[in-house]
């Protein structure tokens, strides 16, 4: 294997960790003051792409434009992403969860209700033909909507250049921007939850929720909080996805969204550092995985180590809980 | 098992080592050391009530002692042997049982099932046995009802057999998960706070039914806030504090013990 | 509804029998009634009763696991494809056992995988289990798709079928409305396993459904079911009261999966050929979604669960395209407002009965 190669797959596996990272961050906030997996996530992250897809094509962006417009563009489509995925998280919290929350339901039912979730909202976007039709705006909405079940790509306007090589290997600006942005997101998050009164809310109610209550901190709106830090967070790694890949599709949050949960888990679930480990770790180990045993096993080295490390480390690497580690 | 259900009368056995002896056990968690070099050990056949203030690490220590945390330093020698890491099922099989401060039935289960599942500590029916209703499942099956009605009847719930866990009264509750200990035929029976939340009536009537638990060859180790209770019901007690041992004598030996009355008596405001 | 079950638990065992046999008989002549309206007319009845069945089967088996232990076990497919595959493996790729045979090895090798996989993964905490399985699961899967061993994504066909004894012949109805004719054109032949009737492997399955009935039953109600229905409740009170928690779990684990192989294996035969396609999670989250709208821990509840799953998409073919959404949304529908699912236990139905006496109480002690 030359020196290109590994650094290629190097790379490459840390941007795809970063995206996880960034995505698993919606399952490890929930989790953390839920105790439950949000299996809707993942349509969360779905509904994100699309919308920055949607936004750049009505603004018809295109390749070789001038590179200020270009970054604003990819800028407004990360707002539209970060809304839309936040929207999504907020209505899936809504619909699936609260009510269950507040009959007090085992937990396993608010998992069924996030899968009937997951389905309905990945289907609502499969069949966005059909459904344009039935309010007539099929016609108007074709290009949006036409060929619902089929990848839709990114009009990414921004040129991908060669920044530097290093041995043979070069360096690309969008996997940079990529990395970059997703770190830079994490430790904004990662501070949040720290510092602000509302993330040490989220972080009393993951602690002890009836510690919090009695401290006053009303934890409806601290669960509203973490749905929506989720989506926001989902929302830019759905950007930062389609920047990296360059494609999406009605169903592409499904296995994304397993890999992003395996991420969370694989790091500490509830833990956001833990997401950041979680993911690169992930990241990288599928692509030095497909190295030696090949591309088609890439998912089954990345569910073996997820069940290698719950074996020695059960409460994953860098262990659970929100910010803290716990007695 | 050769000894007969809830009839135990004959355990007192003429040894003279101490049922259970805990020694310099340290537990610590963290930074926190919740328990700082506890010994003290229990005789058969005695009440034993373990007092001191909230925090003071008695339910740590019951943890230590059931298995369900592992002492950082130190051992508990039950029955002569030492618990090591035993599992906390083989705990129980060896002959320690508990209940716990917060109640915690199976709250879906009816009463006489609760109990069932204790009497099947000492069952052996696997799936074979059930699918094939060979003899050792009839067997056991018609021991577990038997000791189940027995249990049931003694702790005042011979009626509530076919009532949900969670149906029966605060009160019943706590009784049911004696009942359940009891099930497991201990010889060393565990009680957290049995009388949290009684009334003077209840208390009465618990203490005679602990002292009938005793007598029936039981030895039992009882955490209690109430002095009342606790002085009244038990032969000996310890008291810790700050997870250290501070005094440990009869109860009217511990009444007047300055470093005990400091620790305790004075703080008695929290009691119902 | 309530009303009704209750008065069908509550009846006495005589009647409670009776009613069950006729049930059973009713199930076994289905394929040759024919009945309107509850027939498929977009897809071949005799076809969609098997599936129905086989998941049937499969949801009788993680209703074990997650009904009776409350395992979260999400890669459940993982055993059902093991089945199949032995089945495939064995009597046709590598080599051409008997289907009797056959079905004793998928059942064995199962076992052993769920065993396998339970060992070291039913010590994580729960939760995990979730993800681990769901692991499992695509292992399974992308193992079939990739290795050239099991022939990969080309499949493996050629499957053998059970022996077939053809004693007689049977016809079956027609409806022209609601006037019924034996169509004498169209019988089933008892009992000739082939692609074309699936008659016999419906009939097959529902046997071997009944047979993990029985099972079911004698398990409950002994020391194994009060040992898994304690670890579900508690697990360290369990523990502590004398309960090897993780032995009993295991046991779950295989007896779920032993149900699950079984399942994939009569699946396996009737298609006569299988290839990686069909055991994607999402079939495992429907097999939970049958458990689960079911009623976990119902055993009866199970089998509602998985007419509901694998007929209803059936019947309404027509609406095919809108399948995945009507289902999703009846899972939403169905977890907000029945969360206990379409059948409970009867124990917490008598539960929510009593629930509602003292709401009711309660609330008459406010008014009046």
């Amino acid at each position: 294997m030359s020196l290109a190669t590994f650094l290629d797959l190097t790379l490459s596996g840390l941007v795809v960790g970063a995206i996880y990272a960034l995505f698993a961050l919606g399952y490890t906030l929930v989790y953390g003051v839920l105790r439950l997996i949000n299996f809707a996530h993942s349509e969360v992250f779905m509904w994100g792409s699309f919308a920055a897809v949607w936004l750049m094509m009505a603004m018809g962006a295109r390749s070789g434009m001038s590179i200020p417009a270009a970054i604003g563009f990819l800028l407004l489509a990360l707002i539209a992403a970060m809304a839309v995925s936040g929207a999504i998280a907020l209505v899936v919290e809504k619909v699936a969860y609260s009510r269950l929350r507040h009959k007090n339901a085992p937990p396993l039912v608010a998992l069924i209700s996030a899968i009937g979730a997951s389905f309905v909202l990945a289907e609502i976007m499969g069949l966005r033909d059909k459904i344009a039709g039935w309010v007539g705006l099929d016609g108007v909405l074709a290009p949006y909507v036409a060929r619902a079940r089929d990848t839709t790509s990114f009009p990414n306007p921004l040129p991908n250049v060669t920044l530097f090589e290093v041995a043979d290997f070069p360096v690309r600006s969008n996997q940079l921007i990529v990395l970059f942005a997703a770190l830079i997101m994490m430790v904004a998050l990662d501070q949040f939850v720290r510092r602000s009164r509302l993330g040490r809310g989220v972080r009393a109610v993951s602690q002890d929720p009836e510690a919090a209550a009695l401290m006053g901190i009303n934890r409806d709106r601290v669960i509203q909080l973490t749905f929506l830090l989720g989506g926001l967070m989902a929302g830019a790694a759905a950007l930062l996805y389609l920047m990296h890949i360059g494609v999406t599709r009605f169903n592409v949050g499904f296995i994304l969204g397993i890999k992003a949960f395996t991420a969370a888990v694989l790091g500490g679930i509830g833990n956001i550092r833990g997401a950041l480990l979680g993911g690169l770790t992930l990241g990288l180990a599928e692509n030095y995985g497909s190295l030696i045993f090949g591309t088609e096993w890439k998912d089954v080295v990345a569910f073996c180590l997820l069940i290698v490390v719950l074996l020695f480390r059960p409460t994953g690497l860098l262990g659970e809980s929100l910010g803290k580690a716990r007695a | 098992m050769a000894e007969t259900t809830v009839d135990r009368a004959g355990a007192h056995r003429a040894e003279s080592a101490p049922l259970l002896q805990m020694q310099q056990v340290t537990l610590r968690f963290g930074g926190v050391v919740a328990l700082n070099e506890v010994s003290f050990e229990i005789h058969r056949g005695e009440i034993l009530g373990l007092i001191g203030p909230n925090g003071a690490g008695k339910t740590t220590c019951f943890n230590a002692l059931t298995g369900v945390y592992q002492p950082t330093s130190g051992q508990v020698v039950f029955d002569g042997q030492p618990l090591g890491r035993r599992k906390r099922y083989q705990i129980n099989r060896l002959g320690i049982a508990r209940t716990f401060q917060n109640i915690r039935l199976f709250q879906n289960m009816t009463a006489r099932e609760n109990v069932l599942v204790g009497a099947d500590a000492h069952h052996r029916t696997g799936v074979l046995n059930a699918l094939f209703r060979l003899p050792r499942h009839r067997r056991e099956e018609a021991e577990g009802h038997r000791l189940a009605d027995e249990l049931l009847e003694l702790m005042d719930l011979g009626h509530r057999g076919d009532d949900l866990a969670r149906n029966l009264s605060y009160g019943e509750q706590r009784r049911l998960e004696i009942a359940r200990a009891l099930a497991t035929k201990p010889k060393l029976l565990c009680l957290d706070e049995p009388a949290a939340g009684f009334n003077p009536v209840e208390k009465q009537r618990l203490m005679d039914l602990i002292r009938r638990v005793r007598d029936m060859g039981n030895t039992v180790l009882l955490i209690e806030h109430d002095m009342r209770l606790v002085m009244g019901v038990t032969d000996r007690i310890v008291v810790l504090e700050f997870g250290k041992k501070i005094a440990d004598g009869r109860p009217e030996q511990i009444q007047n013990d300055p470093a005990v009355i400091a620790a305790y008596l004075g703080v008695e405001d929290d009691e119902s | 509804m309530r009303r009704f079950l209750d008065a069908v638990g509550d009846a006495p065992r005589g009647v409670r029998i009776a009613g069950l046999v006729a049930l059973a008989l009713l199930a076994y002549a289905l394929p040759l009634l024919n009945p309107p309206i509850i027939t498929t007319p977009e897809s071949d009845f005799r076809a969609v009763l098997f599936t129905v069945a086989s998941y049937a089967l499969v949801a009788l088996g993680l209703n074990i696991v997650l009904g009776y232990a409350g395992l979260l076990d999400l890669g459940y497919v993982g055993f059902y494809a093991v089945g199949a595959y032995t089945v495939a493996v064995f009597g046709s790729l590598h080599g051409n056992l008997p289907f009797p045979l056959l079905m004793v090895l998928a059942v064995c090798i199962t076992t052993a995988s769920g065993l396998l996989l339970g060992a070291p993964t039913l010590r994580v905490r729960g939760d995990y289990l979730a993800i681990v399985t769901l692991g499992f699961g695509e292992i399974i899967r992308l193992v079939a798709l990739n290795s050239e061993w099991l022939n990969g994504a080309r499949g493996i066909t050629g499957i053998p079928r059970p022996p077939s004894v053809e004693l007689f012949e049977i016809p079956r109805l027609t409806w022209e409305g609601w006037v019924a004719y034996v169509d004498l054109g169209d019988k089933s032949v008892f009992m000739k396993f082939a692609l074309l009737d699936a008659t016999p492997y419906y009939w097959l399955t529902l046997t071997v459904i009944i047979f993990v009935l029985f099972a079911d039953v004698l398990l409950q109600r002994s020391r194994v079911g009060r040992a898994w229905e304690a670890t579900r409740e508690d697990e360290e009170a369990a523990e502590l009261n004398g309960v090897p928690t993780f032995r009993f779990k295991l046991l779950a684990f295989a007896m779920g999966a032993f149900v699950g192989g079984m399942s994939g294996a009569l699946f396996a035969s009737r298609q006569g050929s299988i290839n990686p396609e069909p055991f994607v999670i999402q079939i495992s989250i429907l097999f939970l979604a049958a458990v689960v709208i079911g009623g976990q821990g119902n055993r009866w509840g199970a089998i509602v669960g998985a007419i509901v799953v694998a007929y209803l998409p059936e019947r309404f073919r027509e609406a095919s395209e809108f399948r995945v959404l009507i289902f999703g949304l009846a899972l939403l529908v169905l977890s907000n407002f029945r969360p206990q699912g379409l059948l409970p236990p009867r124990r917490r139905r008598r539960v929510n009965r009593e629930t509602d006496r003292k709401q009711q109480m309660e609330g008459g002690v406010v008014h009046g």
